[in-house]
């Protein structure tokens, strides 16, 4: 039997409608529920555009000041005397997030084996270690730079460490991601073989987990060459204090070639770093052993 | 018997062939690595020289700075518990003022970002996009938005709108609306077909279109991004204050910049708190944004 479009009238709709309510819409409870909820923060929005003064003749103004002083003034970036020296600290810059990223893979290497559930056997030690990386991670660059700057003084110093401590966290908190994620059988191969746990970790654990981990250090990198380029505006060194500088003594034009220079730098890092990174995953996956044959490099 | 009495089995020609291979592949592969730790050393002393990296300072720095960690927490009697706690946050209706504006002023610009890059990431989709120059403008404009760091942008509202979380608000929003912009366009260029098709089949106007056939798609994504973007902008309404934009922040530069420790220290703690909360609050509804999505499939 068919059954053509045509002969379904609106009385069969209504019937089925009836028949299978759930069909047609949702519970009513289940609507209400979601009208509340995007009612709330619709009402939220409003009561925030309003308390921040969104709603006053004053942001109004500030959008006119904003397009006449401000961007109006960024354009011609100048300042193109000072270009070397722009070059040279944004140099800095890039060493900063160099130094730091790598400090923090340094501190983070050896934690990250306490912080992984199948390579310690207390609870209280990896679950511990596993917080500490948290509370690391959890105040942002700036403000540890905020603390750094007080206590080793002003310049990239106070930039590397603050760079460093929250790349301990993160990083302890990636590696040992990768560590938990690892296969087993290998390392299981190594101790049936006698070895002993230095020698598991040598040829059991690290040819599974170094192209990850290498590839998530890559990618912080990339990401602290932005965080870098922000820290001098608390004075923890990098191309952020000129800049800051620049901004607060109405340099605007100054200040664009500026930022112009910080976003090509973050372009040329991310392209950089993004083709390493294809390249080094790239290479662990050809080499990934499907069987043994693969392994054993053929004669040329 | 010893192992000398084994006769030879194997052919001796292949086993020599392998050893021969196997040492030229060692050999190869330990040049590779001489050459790839020298690279690295070279770039690590550069550097070191270029960022002026200075061992004996920061030997010197160092119990400098576990004094001033250890100072941001004044002494706690276990007697006086509560009195210590209580004059230790002697400020804390001026805190939780300030932090409930950071609050405020993250999920503002969360709405804002993210509607206007929500709008956006249609121009910015290669699948809905009608012009290629839009297409390609959308996508330089959404990037330059994201590129540029929010404190930056904060420090330019800030000349524009003054100090107070106003500039701040509008900071984090410009940076939500270039990531958001991008995200939602990667999501909007993932969309099937077939649900289009079939509303456009049984008749359905342009509105259904979207309502049942696209939304239904991207609403689920689009939801877990923007809990995730909220926690992220927890974090920047913290820290833009430190260039007068409104929140937090400002309270704890300014306790810091005057050496007030145990008021540093208070407010940090009271940034953890938030940090914390908001990760699991946002992973909670990013999982039951996530949860509808597999069950919108």
């Amino acid at each position: 039997m068919t059954v053509q479009l045509s002969d379904i009238t609106a009385a069969d709709i209504a019937a089925e409608r009836a028949n299978f309510p759930g069909a047609f819409s949702a519970p009513l409870r289940e609507r209400a529920a979601a009208w509340l909820a995007w009612g709330g923060a619709a009402a939220l929005t409003v009561y925030c555009l309003q308390r921040f003064g969104f709603l006053s003749m004053d942001f109004i103004h500030g959008v006119a000041k904003f397009g006449a002083v401000v961007v109006a003034q960024l354009f011609p970036p100048a300042g193109f005397a000072d270009l070397p020296m722009f070059i040279k600290v944004i140099g800095e810059t890039i060493a900063m997030a160099f130094l730091g990223t790598l400090l923090g893979a340094v501190f983070a290497f050896p934690l990250s084996f306490f912080a992984s559930r199948n390579m310690t056997r207390s609870r209280p030690l990896q679950f511990g270690t596993r917080r500490f990386a948290d509370l690391l991670r959890s105040f942002d660059y700036l403000i540890w730079a905020l603390i750094f700057v007080r206590a080793i003084g002003l310049g990239p110093l106070a930039g590397i460490m603050a760079i460093a401590v929250v790349e301990t966290g993160t990083f302890i908190k990636l590696y040992s991601e990768a560590i938990e994620n690892l296969d087993r059988k290998q390392v299981d191969g190594i101790a049936a073989a006698g070895g002993n746990g230095l020698q598991r970790i040598r040829f059991g654990v690290l040819p599974q987990v170094l192209p990850m981990m290498l590839s998530n250090t890559l990618y912080m990198f990339e990401h602290n060459v932005r965080s870098a380029s922000i820290l001098g505006i608390v004075g923890a060194g990098g191309i952020g204090f000129l800049l800051a500088d620049r901004l607060r003594a109405y340099e605007l034009q100054e200040a664009c070639l500026i930022i112009m220079l910080v976003v090509l730098t973050v372009y040329a890092i991310d392209f950089l770093s993004k083709t390493l990174r294809e390249r080094l995953i790239g290479d662990h996956r050809r080499r990934e052993p499907v069987d043994d044959a693969e392994q054993v490099p053929a004669p040329r | 018997m010893s192992a000398g009495d084994i006769p030879p089995a194997r052919p001796r020609g292949a086993v020599a062939r392998f050893d021969a291979d196997y040492a030229a592949y060692r050999r190869e592969k330990r040049i590779y690595a001489f050459l790839f730790g020298a690279a690295f050393v070279a770039c690590v002393a550069v550097a070191g020289i270029t960022a002026k990296f200075d061992v004996l300072r920061l030997v010197e720095g160092l119990p400098r700075t576990s004094e001033f960690l250890v100072k941001l927490i004044p002494p706690i009697g276990y007697a006086t518990f509560s009195k210590d706690v209580a004059e230790w946050y002697w400020d804390i209706n001026k805190w939780m003022g300030s932090l409930l504006n950071t609050l405020l002023m993250a999920y503002l610009a969360t709405v804002l970002g993210t509607l206007a890059g929500g709008i956006l990431s249609f121009f910015a989709a290669r699948n809905l996009a009608r012009h290629y120059l839009t297409y390609w403008v959308t996508r330089r404009v959404l990037e330059v938005a994201r590129t540029v760091p929010d404190l930056v942008w904060a420090l330019l509202f800030v000349i524009a709108f003054g100090i107070g979380p106003l500039a701040g608000i509008l900071a984090i929003s410009v940076h939500t609306l270039g990531a958001q912009g991008k995200l939602f366009a990667e999501v909007n260029e993932n969309i099937s077909p077939l649900p289009i098709d079939g509303i456009r089949a049984s008749g359905g106007t342009w509105w259904q279109e979207v309502r049942f056939a696209v939304l239904p798609q991207v609403i689920p994504n689009y939801m877990s991004y923007t809990f995730w973007r909220m926690e992220l902008n927890v974090r920047s309404a913290t820290i833009v204050g430190f260039v007068g934009a409104g929140g937090i922040g400002h309270d704890l530069f300014t306790a810091v910049q005057l050496l007030y420790f145990s008021d540093a220290g208070a407010i940090l703690l009271i940034i953890v708190a938030t940090i914390m909360a908001i990760d699991v609050l946002s992973e909670h509804f990013r999982h039951r944004a996530i949860g509808k999505a597999s069950f919108a499939h």
